[in-house]
């Protein structure tokens, strides 16, 4: 890119153009409530889930450079969280044979916005705890130990009958989750970790990701800014969680719940948009979404090339897995690489095309 | 628990066996730490990857059950030396963080891969199918009855150890991988050709990973695509409590988990739920305290 | 964004090229074919196909089963049912099996009024307030019960260890049904735990059989009974062991060997029990087909497949109101498990039949009728 004819349009311009984008997008998204049938809506309102998990460990792991795979262990504490304090009372008593509920969680009651917040907290201060004496690490042990942190988080869910009801999980929440909560809560995981990663804040945290010594050098506290990266990362994927619960209205500690594969699935998201791009995580979440489901043809009888090819199960992720390992090796920028698609960016765009004619 | 004499004799035998599976695993990952520094996730589904190679070559191909499994081992290191070739040499010169993540596409691209092939539905890899009746045997010793398999498996893990330990330290081969391990650019100049000294490690390693899966569906005899995860997590960090990147270190990391494993679940049997949990605590302990591990050399970061 | 959108309207467009259909019915099976528990939606697959081919026409139309994966998830079992509702537009749900994942699908279909059939999805909670859910199988309490009864009556039992699979509900649950009945008429119990997966039970071993126990209750999946019997007999215990329905697979007898002689399980079946005539043909036509033996996860999709069936016949319709209303009404229906009455809240109310294995073989032990 030249950066010299590099232009930028007006603050005022782009705040006007991303409020005409956001409401553009509430009346697509009205539209598609309307005339779209409940699986592309599923499908609608998981995009936007896996958009706030994507988002929020692209900025762990993209923008702060912090590698973490735990973060399926913060979307399980916001989920239980969640989906503890929605439950009605009597759906309480109902679900907690094996062990019954602990004060004071078994009399309250609460609704989803505020259940929501909460879980996001809770996941935060995991996050802090966590965070606080693991950020030592870098690179693949901290991988390594925040992997041991999720894994550790769900063995204990899976162990904490009093609290979780353990292997049974929590079963018949209300289908809170419609389109709408996933997409707003998108828009402010969005707003707030865009804003951040183009504050002096963000700049800081690319610096420590490019090379942490030089950072400190530059008198950058790096722990205390990995720290509130980690916390705010966090707290978005308990959010995340606590809509996932309320989307499937069960969840449970199962490995193919809220275990490593989830965390995996989002790392595939992440790294096919770009790690360590927020638009890049959105167009990896929704390419997985619709991929995953797209893809099932593949696991039905099918012609290719004329050849018939009979149903084989499993041959999705083959796929899905081929690709991303294709991806990582001729193309590890992902679709946006580190760059960010913004009204500057499209503006450059057409400017640059219309030099070009 | 009523802890008595030949009650904790028999734990320590079974924590023997476990240790010793773990090892042989472990010093796969260890070995390829120590030369790449990658965690290569995918060596817990070549361990897996093996055990079918042993399964198909008894049931498929009719082979005796020693040939069948010696094939096994061999393919299970030709397999190893291909993944590096395709998936991870393109990412020698990339950031770090690119090839584990590779490594977990991999690893997940194995698993499906292995569900695709060999479909989901576990195979039983028990005798006489699959090798013969003898090894399931028991013996009596004092109190303590101890499996013939028990000394197969321990037996084969020594010998592989030995084999292992005398090509790291005897052959010129051996020396060129110590030398990669302590830097990788001054080796390439000194005219070793590094990608093959490398792509022998991998090799080495996933045939270790194979013998591992073969012993351990000996011993548990149940495979499945997804059996290679767990043991490879374990001996992972099995690896890492030992000292990852020294193979003495991988050894004993994999028998002290082995033990604390069993003797966990034998002193506190209630806690048999948290089983995992203090794998994962130990790892973090160490990685945090103690990061070289207990034989390990102490990394510096580079600045 | 509007990419995205963009891309999400072609995609509509073009599936729904593809799915334009023969005048047929269909029914989804929703399994998981791939992933933890696929050895169990392999077996269902069998089932149905089975089904499919002994029954392959109802009201003059040919039936089309549609198999969607799930990869043992919930998120994706969700997503299956809702795509076997909106694009496949399916008149009835086969599954899923596993609990956790039925009650995520079945919150899709009770809401879109599809009538869904889960083959084995034993929790209480799976049919609970739900119109148009359904299940072939027994519900947990009632089996851990009868366990429990057989234990203490039949086996002369007084001192049990539980070996409870923390990971599945459906074993946590099992086991606290078999504990209530089994202390309540007089027994001791002491537990032990597992983890699905795990694969070394020694030291669990070593300790429950410091305890003398007369037998062991293993009320999870074939693959840890079969190791734990392995193991157990190793350790000299050559006591009976109960197990639930989980139990029954060849694959129990292929890795537990000769250790699994003595294991007497709960389940739905057996040729011997001689219930109904179907079960006798389905076994034969199952072993022509696959050379094996049915497993009970094979008979439960058989059956559920068979009671949909049953069903549109009933209902003279294909409508899946009037499929569910004619599922609600089932009475004497004839099934590969025994006799079905459906009950209240979708839970069918039939007999328990108690199997062991003998030299290798299944054999048929008794019947308990509710």
């Amino acid at each position: 890119m030249i950066t010299v004819l590099y232009r930028k349009l007006p603050t005022r311009m782009k705040v006007f153009l991303t409020i005409i984008f956001v409401l553009f997008m509430i009346l697509m998204l009205f539209l598609a409530q309307k005339k779209l049938d409940t699986y592309w809506i599923r499908i609608l309102t998981l995009i936007g889930i896996y958009g706030i998990m994507a988002v929020s460990l692209t900025f762990i792991n993209g923008i702060t450079g912090i590698f973490s795979l735990g973060h399926s262990g913060f979307i399980a504490i916001g989920a239980y969280t969640s989906a503890l304090l929605t439950m009605s009372i009597q759906q309480k008593q109902m679900s907690f044979f094996l062990k019954p509920l602990i004060w004071p969680l078994n009399s309250i009651q609460l609704d989803f916005l505020s259940a929501t917040i909460i879980a996001g907290v809770m996941a935060a201060i995991l996050a802090y705890l966590i965070g606080y004496p693991s950020l030592r690490l870098t690179g693949d042990y901290l991988a390594i130990t925040t992997l041991g942190f999720s894994e550790i988080v769900r063995i204990l869910i899976l162990n904490m009958i009093s609290v979780t009801n353990g292997p049974l999980g929590l079963k018949g929440l209300e289908e809170y989750t419609n389109i709408w909560w996933p997409w707003g809560w998108l828009l402010v995981t969005v707003l707030v970790i865009g804003s951040l990663v183009s504050s002096s804040y963000g700049r800081a945290l690319k610096a420590i990701r490019e090379d942490p010594i030089a950072a400190k050098a530059m008198g950058i506290n790096v722990t205390k800014h990995q720290l509130t990266a980690f916390v705010v990362g966090a707290f978005f994927a308990g959010i995340s969680g606590s809509l996932y619960a309320h989307w499937l209205t069960t969840i449970d500690p199962r490995p193919q719940t809220v275990g490593i594969l989830l965390t995996f699935n989002i790392l595939i998201m992440i790294v096919l948009g770009g790690l360590g791009s927020i638009t890049g995580a959105l167009f990896g979440a929704a390419i997985f979404a619709i991929l995953s489901e797209w893809l099932r043809i593949v696991e039905t009888p099918f012609k290719l090339f004329g050849i018939q090819i009979p149903a084989i199960s499993g041959m999705r992720l083959l796929v899905l897995s081929t690709i991303f390992i294709i991806v990582m090796l001729t193309w590890r920028r992902g679709i946006m690489g580190r760059s960010e698609l913004t009204w500057d960016s499209i503006y450059n765009f057409f400017l640059r095309l219309r030099r070009k004619q | 628990m009523r802890m008595t004499l030949p009650i904790f004799l028999q734990n320590l035998a079974n924590g023997i066996l476990l240790g010793g599976l773990y090892a042989l695993i472990a010093i796969g990952y260890s070995m390829v730490y120590g030369i790449l520094r990658l965690i290569n996730f995918a060596h817990g589904d070549v361990f897996m990857m093996g055990t079918y190679f042993a399964f198909y070559g008894v049931t498929l191909f009719l082979l005796p059950w020693w040939l069948a499994f010696v094939v096994a081992i061999i393919g299970a290191g030709i397999l190893g030396f291909l993944i590096d070739r395709i998936a991870y040499k393109p990412l020698r010169n990339a950031p770090r963080i690119s090839s584990l993540i590779t490594a977990i596409g991999m690893s997940i691209f194995l698993e499906s891969l292995a569900v695709v092939i060999f479909g989901g539905i576990p195979k039983s890899f028990a005798p006489p199918r699959i090798y013969p009746k003898f090894f399931s045997k028991m013996l009596q010793i004092g109190s303590v009855r101890v499996q013939i398999l028990t000394f197969f498996i321990l037996g084969i893990t020594a010998l592989l150890i030995i084999f292992l330990i005398w090509f790291v330290y005897k052959t010129k081969i051996g020396m060129a991988m110590r030398a990669i391990s302590t830097d990788i650019a001054t080796t390439a100049l000194m005219g070793v050709n590094v990608d093959l000294v490398i792509g022998i490690t991998f090799a080495i390693g996933s045939a270790l990973a194979g013998a591992g899966g073969i012993l351990w569906a000996m011993k548990y005899p149940n495979v499945n695509p997804y059996m290679g995860f767990m043991p490879g997590l374990k001996a992972f960090i099995a690896a890492v409590i030992g000292g990852i990147g020294s193979i003495q270190g991988a050894m004993l990391g994999g028998f002290l988990l082995g033990m604390i494993e069993i003797m966990l679940v034998a002193f506190l049997p209630r806690f048999a739920g948290y089983r995992d949990i203090f794998a994962f605590i130990i790892l973090i302990i160490i990685l945090m305290y103690k990061p070289s591990g207990i034989l390990g050399a102490k990394l510096e970061e580079k600045v | 964004m509007r990419k995205m959108t963009f891309l999400v309207f072609t995609l509509i467009v073009l599936l729904s090229i593809v799915s334009i259909a023969a005048e047929t019915i269909k029914i989804a099976a929703v399994l998981p074919l791939t992933g933890a528990v696929a050895a169990y939606g392999q077996q269902g697959k069998q089932g149905i196909l089975l089904a499919n081919e002994m029954f392959p026409e109802v009201l003059g139309k040919k039936i089309e089963v549609v198999f969607i994966d799930t990869k043992s998830e919930k998120a994706e079992t969700a997503n299956a049912v809702a795509r076997a509702i909106d694009y496949e537009k399916v008149n009835a749900i086969i599954g899923e099996l596993i609990s956790g994942n039925s009650l995520a699908g079945s919150a899709v279909a009770d809401k879109k009024k599809i009538p869904m059939v889960t083959p084995a999805s034993t929790n209480p909670l799976v049919t609970q307030g739900k119109k148009y859910m359904f299940r072939v199988c027994f519900i947990d309490p009632f089996q851990g019960e009868i366990a429990a009864k057989f234990a203490y009556e039949n086996l002369g039992a007084r001192n049990v260890v539980i070996f409870t699979d923390i990971e599945q509900d459906y074993c946590v649950g099992l086991a606290n049904f078999f504990k209530k009945t089994f202390t309540a008429l007089g027994g001791t119990i002491y537990e032990e735990y597992y983890r699905t997966g795990d694969q070394d039970f020694s030291a669990q071993l070593t300790d429950a059989l410091s305890r003398n126990p007369d037998i062991l209750y293993v009320p999870g999946y074939y693959t840890e009974i079969a190791l734990i019997a392995r193991q157990a007999r190793q350790f000299g215990f050559y006591g009976p062991i109960l197990a639930g329905d989980g139990a029954e697979a060849q694959q129990l007898i292929e890795i537990g060997g000769d250790a699994v002689n003595d294991v007497y399980y709960t389940t739905h079946y057996h040729p011997d029990a001689a219930q109904t005539e179907i079960a006798s043909v389905f076994i034969e036509k199952f072993q022509e087909k696959y050379g094996e033996r049915p497993s009970a996860m094979s008979a439960l999709n058989f059956d559920a497949y068979l009671i949909i069936y049953d069903a549109i016949k009933r209902a003279g319709s294909d409508d899946p109101e009037a499929i569910a209303q004619a599922l609600r009404e089932t009475k004497e229906f004839k099934g590969v498990t025994g006799v079905i009455k459906m009950g209240p809240d979708g839970n069918p109310i039939k007999s328990v039949v108690i199997n062991k294995v003998e030299n290798g073989e299944f054999k048929f032990v008794t019947v308990v009728n509710p």
